[in-house]
């Protein structure tokens, strides 16, 4: 695996988005001139609303006269805890279920298995809105809905792979020399499945964001988060729209482009390591 | 024969699950669990009416049995806000959705087929090489921002297509069929589609050029070759058809998902379909008709899988069916 040491294109160009979001996200409390929710008045004691980008305000303000560069900024946060969030939790539990499923096999593959086969059954977007309207718009409920649509596929994958490693020499071999259960699947097949959990990992990234936006887009996200789908549900309803306000609603969703678009490259750069046939 | 019917048995068996779990998460959310089938608005006859008939006054074992007798009659129980079954409202907004859907996935397979092929052809050049970050970044992009955006430039700012709904205020047609094939049902039809397509088209790009590198270095291209057939029919006839055929089983497997994934895009262009149903059922707490559209969903999503699963057999000899 000398693949790691010369970063291909894709990886590079991955990481140096993260980096950049991830610095931009600490920083965001420096970053912001205004608290993201503050309704702002110009020195004439008006409403300082719908203003045009300028020295005082980068992007301009919102109908409700809020800064809407200041609220970029601060949605750099919540986008990077559910992704994040999301991808830890869909690495985990799909490597911890597909090594169980994998190495024991029999009855508690198969009610592992069905059980992935039903999740994978449900409709991804409408799941994730019934679930935060029964259990309350939060992002918490939304990273729960996520994980428990994504975690079957990287399971499933985990799972064939242990199949395949179980069939290999050193596993008989640790089995002969008296290892338990648990030290073979955590010192011998464990390290095995990890490049496979990380790609899955970094699936989640992407499309937990992306879900996310969508889900405070459609009105099911906390509305006390300033997060990019909220900015753009917020433009949306308040018209910027028809009104041409495009420095209001252009930079959140390329912001989530991306973000999402760093989890792809990285994924790619990934499978280029993992499947090395299938590189062009 | 018997991995269709195993496969068979395994698409009744998600579906059993599905409507299980809906069951249960409309039955186990907090608060009182008839909610989810009465609104506090019935009177106090209708609300007796409607716990005999849904059986909400009987134990959850002998309502879970009452639910399935009553789903596999069809009878998916009467809308909050409308007061009408749920089936006929469903029923009244699924054309809209699958014609978007449908428009969505053509446009999308049509460009993504030919365009995967000629990424495939120009491999390794300057053009493929700025081409795949920006098919990567209409996959990245969330589908309801790129329908914003359009509808910014192309609704308010050239005035080219109304904004939103699939035919103008007091538009009357004499049929369905009239509706569908009008102009002002195409313009409206146009924004929404192009968000889907534009959302769409990614997969099929990278897949075709990815087979379309995998097949042209199998035998029959190299004999077809070495026949001195030109470069043209060469990547035409004999690469780029056998390559399509995965393309076949990701068109029914988008076309299940996209039917759930329209969601938001119907809700950005007030699209009078199944999803903005769903959104709407849901936001109203109108329990009945938000499950009603969530398993009819769930219906479309397992089913094509299930089509994909068996396309794929069918179109590949090599993957043998049923010689195993």
């Amino acid at each position: 695996m000398g693949g790691i040491r010369r970063l291909d294109p894709y990886t590079a160009a991955g990481l140096a988005i993260y980096a950049v979001f991830l610095a931009v996200g600490l920083a965001a409390p420096w970053l912001a001139q205004y608290d993201p929710t503050e309704i702002l008045m110009s020195d004439d004691g008006q409403l300082a609303a719908g203003l045009r980008p300028g020295a005082a305000h980068w992007l301009g303000t919102t109908s409700m006269g809020r800064d809407i560069f200041s609220q970029l900024v601060m949605g750099v946060r919540p986008s990077l805890y559910v992704g994040l969030t999301a991808a830890a939790a869909v690495a985990t539990i799909g490597t911890a279920v597909g090594l169980v499923a994998g190495y024991f096999g029999g009855v508690v593959d198969q009610v592992l298995m069905r059980l992935a086969d039903m999740l994978l059954g449900l409709p991804f977007l409408p799941f994730v809105i019934v679930m935060a309207a029964l259990l309350g718009p939060s992002l918490t409920n939304i990273i729960l809905a996520v994980v428990l649509l994504l975690w079957p596929n990287a399971a499933r994958v985990i799972r064939a792979q242990v199949l395949t490693l179980m069939q290999r020499g050193f596993i008989e071999a640790a089995r002969v020399t008296g290892a338990g259960h648990l030290r073979i699947i955590v010192v011998h097949v464990a390290p095995n499945v990890l490049p496979l959990a990380f790609l899955y990992g970094s699936i989640a990234v992407g499309i937990s964001i992306l879900t996310q936006a969508s889900a405070s887009f459609l009105g099911f996200g906390d509305s006390d988060v300033i997060s990019w789908g909220y900015m753009l549900q917020d433009a949306y309803a308040s018209q910027a729209l028809s009104s041409g306000q495009y420095f209001w609603f252009v930079p959140p969703g390329l912001c989530i482009v991306l973000v999402v678009l760093a989890g792809f490259f990285l994924s790619r750069g990934y499978e280029n390591l993992l499947f090395p046939k299938l590189e062009a | 024969m018997t991995r269709t019917l195993k496969r068979l048995a395994h698409m009744v068996f998600v579906l059993w699950a599905i409507a299980s779990i809906l069951f249960l998460l409309f039955r186990l959310l907090p608060g009182d669990p008839t909610l989810a089938y009465i609104d506090p608005s019935f009177t106090d006859d209708q609300r007796q009416q409607i716990l005999r008939d849904f059986g909400l006054d009987k134990p959850l074992g002998q309502q879970y049995l009452i639910y399935f007798g009553n789903l596999l009659h069809g009878d998916l129980g009467i809308s909050f806000r409308q007061r009408l079954p749920v089936l006929g409202l469903i029923f009244t907004t699924l054309p809209n959705t699958l014609l978007l859907t449908v428009t969505a996935l053509v446009v999308a397979y049509v460009f993504g087929g030919l365009f995967g092929a000629v990424l495939a052809w120009t491999r390794r050049s300057r053009f493929e090489a700025a081409s795949i970050p920006l098919v990567l970044a209409t996959r990245a992009a969330p589908d309801f921002w790129v329908g914003m955006v359009l509808l910014a430039v192309f609704a308010f700012g050239f005035g080219w297509f109304p904004a939103g709904g699939a035919s103008s205020p007091g538009a009357t047609f004499s049929s369905q069929w009239a509706r569908v094939f009008s102009v002002d049902f195409a313009r409206h039809l146009v924004l929404p589609a192009a968000t889907l397509a534009i959302y769409l088209q990614g997969l099929p790009v990278l897949l075709m050029r990815s087979n379309m590198l995998e097949v042209m270095n199998e035998e029959f291209v190299t004999m077809a070759r070495m026949k001195g057939l030109p470069e043209r029919t060469v990547m035409l006839r004999h690469a780029a058809r056998n390559a399509l055929l995965p393309l076949v089983t990701a068109f029914a497997l988008g076309f299940g998902a996209a039917v759930g994934g329209n969601v938001v895009i119907e809700t950005v262009f007030s699209w009078p379909g199944l999803g903005r149903m769903l959104v709407d059922a849901v936001q109203s707490s109108d329990y009945p008709l938000a499950q009603g559209a969530f398993l009819l969903i769930a219906a479309v999503l397992v089913t094509m899988n299930f089509v994909a699963d068996m396309l794929y057999g069918l179109l590949d000899p090599r993957v043998a069916h049923g010689r195993h």
